[in-house]
């Protein structure tokens, strides 16, 4: 009884926000009277924070590294405007556009990661720079103007879902079939691990509780499978979401160069002495940020199927706060990709609740400003508490 | 009023888990120098923050009695107030505020709630002289030695009118002479009618200067030595706080010596910002299979720069002259290059320079080689575990897990996680800078110990230390420093401390 105690109070700490997103599900999916969790809700809910959730991930990685990063939303406003001249005015392919807008941000990141990293200006100073830039750089190319309406195959980036090959008509059969694959993989990859684990002779958990953890997994990515069946199906957005997650959570957990990120964060001078190129780290944190702002941009201007001088406003804002509330540290060297999407959907899950509920704007910020602070207060308390 | 100042009875101070303090009982005579010692973790440092209201009344059981009056402090404030202070081991100045700044900070003279500038220079000037340090009270903290540093934290001290001053580990930080100034500095203040309590792990400096000492175990009292009653040495005192007697302060060591395996050849560094300072001046050393080599030196003298520069040029400008390793002329432009040459750095400043804090042991051990543990950049967490686990049995880290954060550890498990962490480089030279500086005797005694394990295997030491006897003690061949120079190289067994402190202050005009 008393370790079951103590195991719940690791996970209460640990999950912690999990849970409280959880809460918030039930609030709001009681408060709307059923709204929030229909198949039709779910998908905006994804369709509308995908661009934060894209930045969420990249700014995350910046704050792990220690530093900031204000220029997030100038960086989408441009990158989208560009997309508008390449494709509306130019008619450039759409794939051609994409590439090149990737590597304006990939530049823009350089340009912002060279000041921060070799010539040693606070990433503050210069991304709040970068900020005023990029925002005058897109009202100047755009000349004011907005820039609409984009071809089909560019808006499918955010609204389009994966086709069902299988005609379920009102059922989307292709959904269900990628959520079994999806569940397999999973299975197949935590059984893996998990026999990893017995060979070096670890301590695992029972089969009974492994497998137990299983079963909860596959119901869970099932049950958001069948609700997406039931609606257009598995939209396009929440694959490259997903892939991203994945791959910056792996990157972040298991590879070098994500100890190394944590290292550069956590004490700069210990790392430059355990030969981590600390400087390189903060370079490339940065130019990633320029790559995800990218990507932010060309999915927002998808969504709004328009490229205008006022996109991505405050979207840094958002970013920043959804990786505080996912747990990073603003001192640097604390933070999980993970986290960062669990704040990004509590803000998300927040957004769209209050609107349902037809709070106005005003209501909505204020409350927002206080369960940012609320959230971290809570971090704070527990990590004490904990320590 | 009886003739003690301060009497703490039967304090008993629990954390979840552990009783920090039990039943302890602590007596000082007014006016005396009392030392308080013990292993860390024995509890002097929580005692300490009972007295000074850290812990608030209620918090911890027993009674404090300052004067005979019974206190209840509820924070620093209140002990303050009644001239209690306690001077950190971690300074508590601001680097960029200002002598006089620094001194009255949170105490400031005023007229009409405004600071009058001149009452407080004033007022600087007169505890600078006190404490005997030499400089303009507007000088900025930040740019003085620690040595300058400790004695502005006495001035401070002394501003508040103290009557009871506690210093834990004023000479941690200090060399041999800096110490010395600063425990004669106590003793004048002891003549002024001032009672001190210093906690401490160099015995030596203790025996010297205090009248009585309390020797603290595992949270409890072991006894009070009387210095003018009782006859004391070391040996006693180690005793008491180990429970045991350690035989020797230095493990023996029976290692064949090889031949030569590294080598400096000619090397100069100049300041990193003043171009024409030279740092290092000509420096020659060389270093054989199995053997431990110290350098010895003044603060200052230019060792954790030498170390540092030939560590992939972590310090300095304009450097010039021939590192080889094993027989190899080797170029290290970097710390990569110097880690995969075989160069290890274990830096004298563990918190800043060595480890992260806020990270768990773990990554901490395997960060200087991640490649060890990785295919293709992604890392085995497996098999990283396992090498941890088998650090932290062979050297005996005292850890919840290989996941508890570094903040958390005492300093001879931080130090101990900090030597793992440079012997999974693999490296062929260990540089150790002050590898004992701030822990406990028990803890040196397994640092020492590993040291000779290290020899054993073939690897070469290169031990810069401040005390004497450890290099004296540890090291087969003794290079000293003085002014960036080479001043002398002494085999052990011919060196002795006058010997060694000669060569020191050569070249000091």
């Amino acid at each position: 009884m008393q370790k079951l105690l103590e195991v719940l109070k690791t996970n209460f700490n640990r999950y912690s926000m999990v849970i409280a997103l959880v809460i918030m599900l039930i609030l709001f999916q009681f408060l709307t009277g059923g709204i929030l969790l229909r198949p039709l809700n779910i998908t905006n809910l994804i369709l509308q924070n995908s661009y934060i959730l894209i930045l969420a991930i990249g700014m995350v990685l910046v704050i792990i590294a220690g530093h900031i990063d204000l220029s997030v939303g100038s960086i989408a406003a441009f990158v989208g405007a560009i997309a508008g001249i390449l494709i509306v005015n130019m008619h450039m392919p759409t794939y051609l556009t994409v590439l090149i807008c990737l590597l304006i941000g990939a530049i823009i990141g350089a340009w912002q990661g060279f000041w921060v990293a070799y010539v040693n200006i606070p990433a503050f100073i210069v991304t709040l720079a970068g900020m005023l830039l990029f925002r005058g750089l897109t009202m100047l190319v755009l000349k004011g103007q907005t820039i609409a309406p984009f071809p089909n195959d560019f808006r499918s980036i955010s609204t389009g879902f994966i086709p069902d090959f299988f005609d379920g008509s009102t059922f989307n059969i292709t959904s269900i079939l990628l959520g079994i694959l999806f569940s397999i993989i999973f299975v197949i990859l935590s059984v893996k691990a998990r026999k990893n684990k017995i060979k070096y002779n670890f301590k695992v958990a029972s089969a009974g509780v492994f497998y137990s953890q299983q079963l909860i997994a596959v119901l869970l990515i099932m049950g958001f499978c069948y609700l997406f069946a039931t609606y257009e199906g598995i939209p396009y957005i929440l694959i490259i979401l997903l892939a991203l997650i994945v791959f910056y959570t792996f990157i972040t957990n298991r590879t070098i160069i994500g100890r190394h990120i944590y290292a550069t964060g956590g004490n700069l001078k210990a790392a430059m002495l355990s030969g981590v190129k600390t400087k390189a780290v903060t370079f490339w944190v940065f130019v990633n940020m320029g790559i995800l702002s990218a990507l932010s941009g060309l999915v927002f201007a998808s969504r709004l199927n328009a490229a205008t001088p006022k996109a991505g406003n405050l979207f840094e804002l958002d970013a920043i706060a959804a990786s505080f509330i996912g747990g990073a540290s603003a001192y640097g060297g604390v933070g999980t990709v993970p986290g960062a999407i669990v704040g990004g959907l509590v803000m998300g899950v927040l957004n769209n609740g209050m609107s349902i509920l037809g709070l106005g704007i005003d209501w909505q910020q204020a409350i927002k400003g206080v369960v940012l602070l609320l959230a971290v207060a809570f971090d704070v308390f527990n990590k004490r508490r904990a320590s | 009023m009886s003739d003690y100042i301060l009497e703490m009875k039967g304090i008993t101070k629990e954390f979840p888990g552990v009783r920090a303090l039990d039943h302890v009982n602590f007596k000082v005579k007014d006016g005396e120098i009392h030392g308080l010692v013990g292993e860390n973790g024995a509890g002097k440092s929580t005692l300490m923050k009972v007295l000074s209201g850290v812990y608030p009344y209620g918090s911890y059981k027993g009674e404090i009695l300052f004067k005979g009056e019974v206190c209840k402090f509820k924070d620093i404030k209140q002990s303050e107030s009644l001239g209690i202070v306690i001077i950190h081991q971690e300074f508590a100045l601001i680097p960029q505020l200002s002598i006089a700044e620094n001194i009255f900070l949170g105490n400031e003279k005023t007229k009409r709630h405004i600071i009058d500038w001149n009452e407080t220079i004033l007022k600087t000037k007169d505890l600078l002289e006190i404490v005997g340090l030499d400089e303009d009270p507007q000088t900025i903290v930040g740019t003085l030695g620690v040595g300058k540093q400790q004695l502005v934290e006495i001035a401070k001290a002394l501003s508040k009118e103290v009557k009871l001053l506690i210093l834990d580990e004023p000479t941690a930080a200090l060399n041999e002479e800096d110490s010395k100034n600063l425990l004669e500095l106590i003793k004048n203040l002891k003549k002024q009618g001032i009672t001190s309590i210093i906690i401490t792990h160099k015995l030596k400096e203790i025996l010297a200067v205090a009248d009585s000492i309390t020797i603290l175990r595992d949270g409890k009292t072991i006894e009070t030595l009387d210095l003018k009653k009782d006859k004391v040495t070391e040996e006693r005192i180690i005793r008491g706080m180990v429970g045991r007697d350690i035989s020797q302060l230095y493990p023996s060591r029976n290692v064949k010596i090889g031949d030569t395996i590294f080598e400096v050849k000619n090397w100069n560094v100049y300041h990193p910002t003043i171009s024409d300072k030279k740092i290092v001046n000509q420096v020659n050393l060389h270093i054989k299979k199995g053997e431990v080599v110290g350098i010895a030196g003044l603060i200052g003298a230019g060792r954790t720069e030498f170390a540092m520069s030939i560590f992939g040029k972590s310090y300095g400008k304009n450097i010039s002259g021939e590192i080889i390793i094993n027989g190899k002329k080797v170029e290290l432009h970097n710390v990569q290059k110097a880690i995969n040459s075989g160069l290890a750095y274990l830096t004298e400043d563990r918190k800043t320079y060595g480890l992260n804090l806020i990270e768990n042991i773990k990554n901490n051990i395997t960060s200087a080689n991640l490649n060890k543990v990785a295919i293709n950049g992604v890392i085995n967490n497996n098999k990283e575990i396992v090498y941890v686990n088998d650090y932290i049995e062979k050297f005996n880290i005292k850890a919840s897990s290989l996941l508890q954060k570094i903040e958390n550890l005492s300093g001879g498990n931080q130090q101990k996680v900090l030597l793992s962490k440079w012997i999974f480089t693999d490296p062929v030279i260990l540089i150790l800078d002050e590898p004992t500086r701030g822990i406990d005797v028990g803890a040196k005694y397994e640092i020492y110990s590993i040291i000779n394990q290290l020899a054993a295997q073939g690897k070469g030491i290169l031990l810069i230390s401040s005390e004497l006897p450890e290099l004296i003690g540890m090291c087969d061949r003794i290079y000293v420093m003085s002014k960036g120079k080479i001043t002398g190289e002494v085999p052990a067994t011919e060196a002795t401390q006058e010997s060694i402190m000669k060569l020191m202050t050569k070249g000091e005009e």
